[in-house]
């Protein structure tokens, strides 16, 4: 099944995962180049927490294995 | 293309914040993605990763000599192409062996079978994570022999991207724009060919996948 072609307003997830590159990953932190100078790391925890539901599930049932690597 | 921003939102520690801050994040990210979008209207692009931030005009055009062969071969590299994004999920019951695949039964004590059945089940989604990945994979394989670069994405968050299953695939695609039809229209192919995959197309986007800057840790 395919759907959805070109969405007028881009999904925010997949904006994140190119503008950010690194992606939105649950565990994950990201790195970015601030100036010059130097890097911030930041946590993405929180920005993750304030959008989980209350209900913890195991992350493990909705973790993919990893895609196929790019070539 | 420059733009001022005030340090009182940029600065390190106030950006920390606010890259916490969802609204906050959404807001600007969707800035930046405009911002990119109108440029790329006056001609080809190379997209900065977000909150790259300079302290002066001096630093910026440094940066501009410093990376000019980069940034040159870049340009030629996405030149008259496009990035377009597909993602593929996977309902795992699909990919489950069939019951009468049927493993162990039987086991001597109630306890026994238990676990005998708890073992069971750990094989069978391993063994579906191993069919759904390798269907990614073939369709990652039909849709890469159409595209001059690929990139991978990790799986997205399932809560942040609202799905359930798993995401099995989260590539981007540069590809030929004379080659634009025939990409989506593979994608739509395999989407039909695999009925127990959902494939999502996104796209056009700016190379944003394609475009960063070769990793140097020690920068001089």
């Amino acid at each position: 099944m395919t759907h959805a072609i070109e969405r007028r307003e881009v999904a925010l997830v997949d904006l994140l995962d190119r503008v950010l590159a690194g992606g939105v990953v649950i565990a994950g932190e990201i790195t970015l180049s601030i100036a010059d100078i130097d890097l911030v790391r930041i946590s993405l925890r929180a920005l993750i927490a304030s959008v989980r539901t209350e209900d913890m599930e195991d992350a493990d049932e909705h973790r993919a294995p990893p895609g196929p690597p790019p070539s | 293309m420059v733009g001022s921003v005030p340090l009182a939102d940029f600065g390190e520690e106030p950006l920390r914040a606010h890259l916490e801050d969802l609204p906050w994040l959404e807001r600007a990210a969707r800035a930046h993605h405009r911002v990119i979008g109108r440029a790329a209207g006056y001609g080809q692009v190379i997209p900065l990763r977000f909150a790259t931030i300079y302290h002066d005009d001096g630093r910026v055009r440094t940066m501009l000599q410093e990376r000019r062969d980069d940034l040159t071969a870049t340009l030629a590299r996405v030149a008259g192409r496009t990035e377009w994004g597909v993602k593929a999920y996977v309902d795992p019951r699909a990919f489950l062996p069939d019951p009468g695949e049927e493993g162990p039964s039987g086991g001597d004590t109630p306890g026994t079978a238990y676990l005998l059945r708890r073992r069971a089940q750990r094989d069978d989604k391993e063994t579906a994570h191993l069919r759904a990945t390798e269907r990614a994979e073939e369709i990652h394989t039909a849709l890469t022999a159409l595209a001059a670069a690929t990139a991978a994405h990790p799986p997205q968050d399932a809560r942040l991207a609202a799905y359930e299953g798993w995401m099995v695939l989260n590539n981007s695609y540069l590809v030929p724009d004379d080659r634009t039809e025939e990409f989506t229209a593979s994608v739509t192919g395999l989407g039909e060919r695999y009925p127990d995959v959902d494939l999502e197309l996104s796209g056009p986007w700016p190379p944003y996948s394609f475009t960063a800057p070769p990793e140097r840790e020690e920068a001089p």
